[in-house]
């Protein structure tokens, strides 16, 4: 087996990673700081995608359409903290799953309605829509690299944004202890608006850097959502390290499990045992992680709340 | 006096309706909601037009439609289904886009004796062991299409091939239709999550090391326009695609819109496509656009056919819809026009058919849309025929 092959696939589970990271982020916040299980955060990512599918389209440029797009994720967040999640902070956990299920029909059928059942597909810019060539002799689509690149900076920001300014002191004490930041008086109500437009944008983000890939589509958060919440488990709820540390653990070992179990399964069983096997046990690789982790590590990798 | 007038009008008022009521009620499941609407819509259009193109009437006949919503799941399928026979007046159920919601339908109508066509599922157990003699399939058994693309394959000179599909039973019956006919040495084979793999990276990069002649894929609906992106995306576009209901008259506009003239001169097989030259077919295509703005999908083709096919019994009969045995008997003769022009039944009610090769090209008006390249399989009849007993 070549070298190359084996980074190009690394860089295939990377980028994966990197893309969960952008919605566990989010999720993992809210959870975190919030105490909210909020199953309509796929619901955003897809929302997302449509925003930036429409303003790229509107506009003919898929960068001003992601610049546009990202305010516009923000205050949709903001609105539904405000008019539907608020309420929900004071009850239990069964009580929200049910409720933010409901959100995902609603915003489901809303999306129907404003833009129809077909989706849409938007055109990448001609810089990013090639390959690039890389050491080993590897060629590598060009926009991959691009949501890789974009996926470190939105971690390094975030990093910043939690580690050294005052709102991420007030997230990490929120996450931490959330009442006694609420009795040294900030301002609870705000600090939940504003990280859940944060959560709401960056899982807009996600959805917007894969619309070109696999276009806007209704019930596209539904299809990754599992995965950001494996994720954020595996990392440790309300830790954003522990999110990106996960999310790309998540990419690169489901990739690989497509990428070379069907090889090794072919050494190990005959060929039509291995092929009903491979696609099945690679599809569970990320539980087994998570299930491995739970046993060691209940409280996931890096912890964020104690107590 | 005025009592006698008013039971005079009320007796001519029920006699006039009564006769007003000679109608056939033809009810029509498909998926109108969630994300695959977008076929059911098509089918809907396609039914709407032929019941124009029939000027509302087969024979003395009022049509009378009534549609109903599958939801892309077997149990409000079957649900939908079972309203409709319970309601009594409907002659006879068609549509049906999913095999496992026409499977889990298909005994609520013909245990009530009632004639059932089928406009796109064609499951295996319904061409073979269990057949039915009240049902009838108006467009292909699943197997088909891809044994076609095999023979296709071999007609080309494809040595070696590397095949995508996602790991569902749809999925694998298109694999083993490819693999039934094609001659060359599958070199990859991958099996992917169904529908929650919506990536292709990994899998693409071994078909990049595998260096195959042609790649072979079957990815229906939304995963189709994400798979056709990723594959130019990766840069394999030099590699020839040749897929299975990947590529249609829905899917087209999209990836135009997003400019993946990747797509443009592959290769895929089908029963029919909008260039068929035939009075039928002109009319229904010509029609169909002028009226929706867009190419017909094969989905409506086959919808389109329906309504001709029942019409044709209906007249073959004198409108006796109630008499199954005789309504039976007159669609068994596939006598009516349809858009692919020659067809007929087999023993077990599904079309002997020519399936064709046809690649993406750019029509006259700068669309993309399907053309006929050639024949792949002639008068085609699929394997499970013969163990129907029929």
């Amino acid at each position: 087996m070549e070298i190359s092959f084996v980074v190009e696939q690394l860089l295939n589970g990377f980028q994966l990673g990197v893309l969960l990271f952008l919605l566990a982020a989010g999720l993992t916040l809210v959870f975190g700081i919030m105490d909210l299980v909020n199953l309509a955060h796929g619901s955003i990512y897809m929302i997302g995608a449509f925003f930036a599918a429409t303003m790229t389209l509107a506009l003919d440029s898929f960068i001003l359409g992601i610049v546009i797009a990202l305010p516009m994720t923000l205050i949709l967040g903001m609105v539904l903290e405000v008019l539907a999640l608020r309420t929900l902070y004071a009850r239990g956990h069964m009580d929200q799953v049910l409720a933010t299920f409901g959100l995902i029909l609603f915003l489901n059928e809303l999306v129907r309605i404003i833009w129809g059942p077909a989706g849409l597909a938007i055109p990448l810019p001609l810089f990013l829509d090639g390959s690039v060539s890389l050491p080993l002799g590897i060629v590598y689509p060009t926009y991959r690299m691009f949501i890789i690149l974009i996926g470190i900076i939105v971690a390094l920001g975030l990093y910043y944004l939690v580690s050294k300014t005052r709102l991420g002191m007030l997230i990490r004490a929120g996450a931490s202890n959330r009442t006694m930041v609420g009795a040294l008086g900030i301002n609870i109500r705000f600090l939940f608006t504003a990280v859940f437009g944060l959560g709401a944008m960056l899982a807009g983000l996600a959805g917007m850097l894969i619309a070109p890939i696999n276009q806007a589509q209704i019930g596209m958060g539904e299809d990754i959502l599992i995965l950001a919440f494996v994720v954020i488990v595996i990392g440790g709820i309300g830790s954003i390290r522990g999110a990106f540390i996960a999310a790309i653990l998540a990419g690169v070992i489901d990739t690989m499990g497509r990428a070379f179990l069907d090889v090794l399964l072919l050494a190990l069983l005959p060929a039509n045992a291995a092929e009903a096997a491979g696609p099945a046990l690679s599809s569970m690789l990320i539980y087994f992680l998570m299930a491995v982790v739970l046993i060691f590590r209940p409280q996931g990798l890096f912890p964020a709340r104690n107590g | 006096m005025i009592k006698q007038f008013i039971t005079a009008a009320l007796i001519f008022i029920l006699m006039s309706s009564t006769a007003l009521a000679e109608s056939i009620k033809i009810g029509f499941v498909t998926t109108l909601t969630t994300g695959a609407a977008i076929i059911g819509v098509d089918q809907k259009k396609a039914v709407d037009l032929a019941v124009e193109h029939i000027g509302g009437k087969m024979g003395s006949l009022d049509v009378k439609i009534v549609y109903e919503d599958d939801e892309f799941n077997p149990q409000k399928g079957k649900q939908k289904t079972e309203k409709l026979i319970k309601s009594g007046d409907i002659d006879i159920v068609a549509g049906y886009i999913w095999s496992h919601v026409l499977l889990a339908s298909a005994p609520v109508v013909l245990n009530a004796n009632k004639i059932l066509i089928s406009a796109n599922a064609g499951p295996s157990p319904l061409a073979g062991k269990n057949c039915h003699k009240n049902f009838f399939n108006i467009s292909w058994q699943n197997d088909q299409t891809p044994m076609a693309l095999g023979e296709v394959l071999n007609q080309r000179g494809i040595k070696s091939l590397y095949i995508l599909a996602p790991n569902y039973a749809a999925g694998k019956d298109m694999v083993a239709g490819v693999e039934r006919t094609f001659k060359g040495k599958v070199v990859g084979k991958d099996m992917t999550t169904w529908p929650t793999q919506i990536d292709w990276s990994a899998e693409f990069t071994k078909v990049k090391s595998a260096k195959p002649d042609a790649v072979f894929t079957f990815y229906p609906g939304k995963h189709g326009a994400a798979f056709l992106k990723q594959y130019a995306q990766a840069g394999l576009s030099s590699t020839p695609l040749y897929s299975v209901y990947t590529l249609d008259s829905l899917s087209l506009p999209r990836l135009q819109q997003a400019k993946m003239t990747g797509v443009l001169g592959t290769t895929m097989t089908q029963f029919w496509s909008p260039d068929m030259d035939n009075k039928q077919n002109k009319r229904f295509v010509a029609d169909f656009k002028k009226k929706y703005g867009s190419y017909p999908s094969f989905y409506a083709a086959q919808a389109y056919d329906s309504i001709f096919l029942i019409k044709s019994a209906v007249e073959a009969t004198g409108g006796k819809v109630s008499d199954t045995n005789a309504m039976r008997a007159a669609l068994e003769k596939a006598n009516f026009p349809s858009v692919r022009g020659n067809v007929r039944f087999g023993n077990n009610h599904f079309p002997i058919q020519n399936f064709y090769s046809r690649k993406v090209v750019v029509d006259a008006e700068g669309k993309w849309t399907t053309k006929i390249t050639g024949i792949a399989l002639k008068d085609h009849q699929d394997v499970y025929a013969k163990d129907c007993k029929l």
